[in-house]
């Protein structure tokens, strides 16, 4: 398959960037995406240019690092698929391809399709863990009983991933499915729902201070999370927003 | 209480002081409705003791404020919410699908709101201005109530046809932002539920067409009759 590939050049984090065209020929419709990235930039190495710079570590849906905005959407035409996931199979030979790193103004771009995620980080530093000894004599986890829907409901929602696809996708950039993702993975289960009232009030804070967007409940999130993460989590941060901003002190 | 960080200046906050304002300006819609039913049946006394009643009676005067706030509440802090979110994206992007994945009144709820509030200003301007300040001609009900004949002033108004076009474009754009407003504020209140969701989202639906097309078709009716 042959393609013509719109990609996003930026040389650093405060330069201007724009849109380089290049020629890619002879992929296999069997290549993921990224291996068709890599392809193009063997090509630009024998050529003498930069290759294209993007984030990617685990190649096989895990890890979210792969934050491609392809074609105007959230790792590509796909569903429940990361970048490294989907396959050139789902393009058609001699389509154009246009390809964007994830934006949003709490997600700096670095370098070229490279985002700085670092506001991730500090919305689950601000309170997405629960402070449990861990060492000692340590009760069975056994121990505590958990209904099932709630085992599976927090299981569901500990699937995020953390890639970023629901802040690039949503057209206010809001960060509001992950958060409400790490919310509701804890709050579910009764060791995270010691600290729930205040871990939302925190988490929420720091996703404000972060400058992502609000929520307009479009719902595009849920359909560009390769995790399948439901917008039910955040009814569910709303509620226990709601509930902790009225009766905390 | 945490209020101004937890309850006023929050974006989550922002959005419960919309979806609650937006649902009483909802329940609002049906009143107004009801009260404006005689204009398709010509019941001219009934429709000016209606706005008689409207503008004196001391319970709907509370209530009347409550709805001013409500416009003025919902309206710039929809703006300034639609404002932040922009902010919140600095760089567009060349390509953005929006439709793969989000339905179009959800996309556009700031512009139609907006194409909302033109219209409400220059119809209350028309009708709820002429009432409490304009001069409006009176006459006596057979109750001995001095009425003003708004009754009159609207249905002229309405048979100027550009006015009749405005109105039902104005409805369309209303139907549109509560075609995805209604289920949405219940969703910012955190209340979904696998069994109950979808129900609500039909009946969100449901209202936003028989609310627009109910309203649209007084003008329509009064400029064909
Ligand atoms: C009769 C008039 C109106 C009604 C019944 C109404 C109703 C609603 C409802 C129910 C919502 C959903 C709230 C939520 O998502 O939680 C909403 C959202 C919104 N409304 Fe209105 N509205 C009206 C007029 C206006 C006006 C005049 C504006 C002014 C610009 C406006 C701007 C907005 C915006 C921007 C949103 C989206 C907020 C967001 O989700 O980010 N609306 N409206
Ligand atoms: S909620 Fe989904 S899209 Fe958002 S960060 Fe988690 S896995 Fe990615
Ligand atoms: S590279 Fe790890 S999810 Fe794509």
């Amino acid at each position: 398959m042959n393609f013509t590939i719109n990609v996003w050049r930026q040389n650093g984090p405060k330069e201007k960037g724009g849109i380089a065209t290049y020629k890619v020929s002879n992929i296999s419709d069997d290549m993921s995406f990224l291996e068709m990235i890599d392809v193009l930039n063997e090509q630009l190495i024998i050529q003498d240019i930069d290759p294209v710079v993007f984030d990617h570590d685990c190649r096989e849906g895990i890890c979210g690092m792969c934050s491609m905005f392809i074609n105007g959407e959230a790792h590509g035409p796909g569903r429940g698929v990361t970048t490294c996931q989907l396959h050139m199979r789902e393009f058609k030979d001699g389509d154009t391809i246009t390809i964007e790193p994830f934006r949003a103004k709490a997600f700096p771009v670095i370098k070229d399709l490279m985002v700085d995620r670092g506001s991730f980080d500090r919305i689950i530093q601000a309170g997405g863990y629960v402070s449990v000894n861990t060492s000692g004599n340590l009760p069975d986890a056994n121990a505590t009983p958990i209904e099932k829907q709630d085992a599976d409901a927090a299981f569901d929602s500990a699937t995020c991933i953390g890639c970023g696809a629901c802040v690039a996708t949503c057209k206010n950039a809001s960060a509001m499915l992950f958060t409400s993702a790490k919310v509701s993975q804890l709050s579910l289960l009764p060791q995270g729902k010691i600290e729930a009232s205040e871990r939302v009030m925190n988490m929420v804070k720091q996703m404000d201070l972060e400058g992502f967007g609000n929520c307009t409940n479009t719902g595009a999130c849920e359909v560009e999370c390769p995790k399948g993460i439901s917008i039910e989590n955040i009814a569910r941060m709303n509620r226990e927003y709601l509930s902790a901003s009225i009766t905390s002190k | 209480m945490n209020l101004s960080g937890g309850l006023i200046r929050s974006s989550l906050a922002r959005k419960y002081w919309m979806a609650l304002t937006g649902l009483f300006l909802c329940s609002f819609l049906v009143v107004h409705l009801i009260g404006n039913l005689p204009l398709l049946t010509g019941n001219k006394e009934m429709f000016n003791s209606y706005a008689h009643f409207m503008t004196t009676f001391p319970l709907i005067k509370i209530v009347s404020y409550l709805l001013y706030i409500s416009i003025l509440l919902h309206s710039v802090d929809g703006l300034l919410l639609a404002r932040s979110n922009k902010a919140a994206r600095e760089t567009r992007y060349v390509k953005y699908n929006g439709k793969a994945n989000a339905s179009w009144s959800s996309r556009n709820m700031a512009i139609l709101g907006t194409l909302t509030l033109v219209f409400l200003i220059i119809h209350m301007k028309s009708f709820w201005y002429e009432m409490h300040f304009g001069n409006i001609p009176t006459y006596m009900s057979g109750d001995g109530d001095e009425l003003k004949d708004l009754y009159s002033i609207t249905v002229a108004a309405f048979q100027q046809p550009w006015y009749a076009v405005f109105y039902v474009i104005s409805m369309m754009g209303l139907g549109f932002h509560l075609w995805h407003g209604v289920s949405s504020s219940f969703q910012t209140l955190g209340i979904n539920h696998a069994k109950y969701t979808p129900i609500i989202e039909m009946l969100g639906k449901a209202f936003s067409v028989i609310i627009s097309i109910a309203f649209a078709s007084i003008p329509v009716y009064l400029l064909l009759s």
